[in-house]
């Protein structure tokens, strides 16, 4: 039963723009925390773009490794703001009010920072442009054909997709801002609010363009996982790579960790700003029955994906799945795999009181994550550190601390831009919750009096 | 002329008042409705708007389409390597950037069109009152100076709990 709060539109505005008028102590402490850290990273870029990738632990075969797993991993947690806000705006779904702007948010920010990781990666970062037809007077042109030039292309198109959705839905709360605020901060949001004014032909083009724009991104977000899968499906070298079945493993993997990662958002917003009418248990119930459909699904893939490479009894696929499972320290990161991404947090999800426990939810979502950071890990490295035709070298691999602190700071730069962006908008739309109070009412059914809902057209 | 801005705290009256505007003459195209949310269409008995963004996507995709043939075809000739003994022109790679870049083209130019169908940006938008986004619901109406008396005292009479005039020079 969904318990529905009857809020004025006057307390909605306070409520969620809280954020943006309040700034707590702990916000500056917390900020400078995450400042520091990101700041640490980039000395450590810039130290590796000085010394070169000889710093990192990077050696042959090993030429993949943390700064790869990691942009795979963010580029799985972009996925959670399509899932989300697109699917479920399509569905209709109700309980997706609070949850679509920090989806949506996490996408953009989360695409920034894992469209950084091949670049941390270049030997020459400056450089990055090069997969793309620019600079005529080079006379070389990128290989279409090669997977490495089909991912910037699905990764931009992705990040100015997502980043364009966000902006659209902002616009309106971008005018409850500029009508609540005095000074600078009225000329700033005025002008972000483009003198939106509220007419019905104005919010009938916002709920047009909502759903647009969810169809037309979600093919992009089927693409964007596949044709990263296919960064290791379409190149034979590397045994555990050349898999067809990657392309909807990557994506529901990445969908996995995307709502896992919205899971955790959420919550933390609940405890920062105190949202508890907004972000209810309902909520957490919803997006934790969604994730065990999702989770099963993707161990369904995991468990093919394994299979399928022990069937055909290939020597070399079996040593690669002895590697991955039983040599060290590859088995503990499996064995933190299999039990932080599946084994435990789905079954405790099947209990209503877990789903609705914050603290439980809270925790089992960011095992799921570091479940699926570990996932990709085992799919990259140990892909690479066996000895193959025409590979002389033999090594394995230690991320270095030049890594270990980029990674780190790449955390932390999600954390500061999050946080940041709640202080200048709001992290829950404001008119999404507004127009269901609208279409919400109570009905009386014999001695009950139920919540009901009218469902927009 | 002057444009007038009619405040309501409830839709109902400010369904009544649209209903009273059309009663005394006013055209749907005189009047508009302003709110702090999306409400159902024609809860206030205004025409539905007409709008043609649907148009935008396919442009902009055929836009998109056409710029990743020149890039893929351009590239391809440009430096025609051949690799594993395949056809420089490789449709399988051509069509995974098609798509991408035909889809970039569908969403700028959906967003483009739903700048263009919204009328925004727009610095002079009209008559606005800031309590709109507290939930009052505003009618503004363009009308001459003439009419401004007889409208105050109609809208009032429905509901209205506070009204703005603005008489354009």
């Amino acid at each position: 039963m969904q318990e529905r709060v009857f809020l004025s539109h006057k307390q909605i505005n306070d409520d969620l723009l809280k954020g943006s008028f309040q700034t707590p102590l702990w916000y500056w402490a917390v900020m400078g925390l995450f400042a520091f850290l990101t700041l640490c990273g980039a000395v450590a870029f810039g130290y590796a773009i000085n010394k070169g990738l000889g710093v990192t632990g990077l050696n042959r075969p090993i030429m993949w490794g943390f700064f790869l797993t990691d942009f795979i991993f963010w580029i799985g947690i972009s996925h959670a703001g399509v899932m989300l806000s697109a699917i479920l705006r399509l569905a209709k779904a109700e309980w997706r009010r609070p949850a679509t702007r920090a989806a949506e948010l996490l996408t953009v920010l989360s695409l920034m920072v894992a469209a950084l990781h091949p670049i941390f990666h270049l030997g020459r970062p400056w450089r990055f442009y090069w997969p793309f037809p620019y600079d005529f007077s080079r006379g070389i042109w990128p290989d279409v054909r090669s997977p490495l030039v089909w991912d910037p292309h699905a990764i931009f198109t992705y990040l100015i997709g997502s980043t364009l959705f966000v902006i659209i839905a902002l616009i309106p709360d971008i005018a409850v801002l500029r009508d609540k605020t005095r000074g600078i901060a009225k000329v700033f949001y005025g002008a972000l609010a483009m003198g939106w004014r509220g007419t019905p032909r104005q919010w009938k083009l916002q709920i047009v363009a909502g759903f647009l724009l969810s169809a037309l991104l979600l093919p992009v977000f089927v693409s964007v996982h596949s044709i990263v899968s296919w960064d290791f499906a379409v190149n034979i070298g590397a045994e555990g790579w050349h898999v067809t079945i990657f392309a909807p493993y990557f994506v529901i993997g990445a969908v996995h960790s995307g709502v896992s990662g919205v899971v955790t958002m959420l919550i933390l917003l609940k405890w920062m700003f105190g949202w508890d009418d907004y972000i209810r248990k309902e909520h957490l119930e919803s997006l934790a029955k969604l994730l065990i459909v999702i989770g099963t699904l993707w161990f369904y893939f995991f468990f093919l994906e394994f299979i399928f490479a022990l069937y055909n009894l290939e020597d070399q696929e079996i040593a690669l799945r002895e590697l991955q499972a039983f040599t060290w320290p590859y088995n503990l990161i499996a064995t933190v795999f299999m039990f932080f991404g599946y084994l435990i947090p789905v079954p405790l999800w099947l209990f209503k009181k877990v789903r609705t426990n914050w603290v439980a939810m809270f925790i089992t979502s960011i095992m799921v994550n570091i479940g699926m950071w570990c996932e990709r890990f085992l799919i990259i490295v140990p892909g690479l550190a066996r000895k193959t035709n025409f590979n002389f070298s033999w090594g394995s691999y230690t991320p270095s601390w030049v890594e270990i602190t980029i990674i780190v700071a790449c955390f932390s730069l999600i954390f500061l831009l999050i946080m940041g962006f709640a202080k200048v908008f709001p992290l829950i739309p404001l008119f999404d919750i507004k127009e269901g109070q609208i279409l919400s009412d109570e009905i009386q059914i014999g001695k009950r009096t139920v919540p009901a809902l009218r469902v927009e057209e | 002329m002057a444009q007038l801005l009619a405040l309501y705290k409830t839709a109902e009256s400010a369904a009544q008042s649209t209903e009273a505007l059309e009663g005394a003459g006013i055209t749907n195209e005189e009047f508009d409705i302003l709110t702090d949310s999306p409400y159902p269409e024609g809860a206030f008995g205004e025409k539905e708007p007409q709008h043609k963004l649907y148009v935008f996507p396919f442009m902009g995709a055929c836009i998109g389409f056409t710029l990743a043939m020149i890039e893929t075809i351009g590239t391809q000739t440009a430096y025609p390597l051949v690799t594993g003994g395949k056809p420089i022109f490789s449709m399988p790679a051509m069509t995974i950037i098609a798509y991408e870049l035909t889809m970039l083209g569908a969403i700028i130019a959906t967003v483009i069109g739903i700048f263009f169908e919204s009328r925004i940006p727009n610095p002079f938008a009209g008559i606005y009152d800031e309590r709109i986004t507290e939930g009052y619901i505003g009618i503004t109406v363009v009308c001459d100076d003439s009419k401004l008396d007889s409208l105050e005292t109609l809208l009032k009479s429905n509901g209205a709990e506070d009204i703005i005039i603005e008489k354009q020079s």
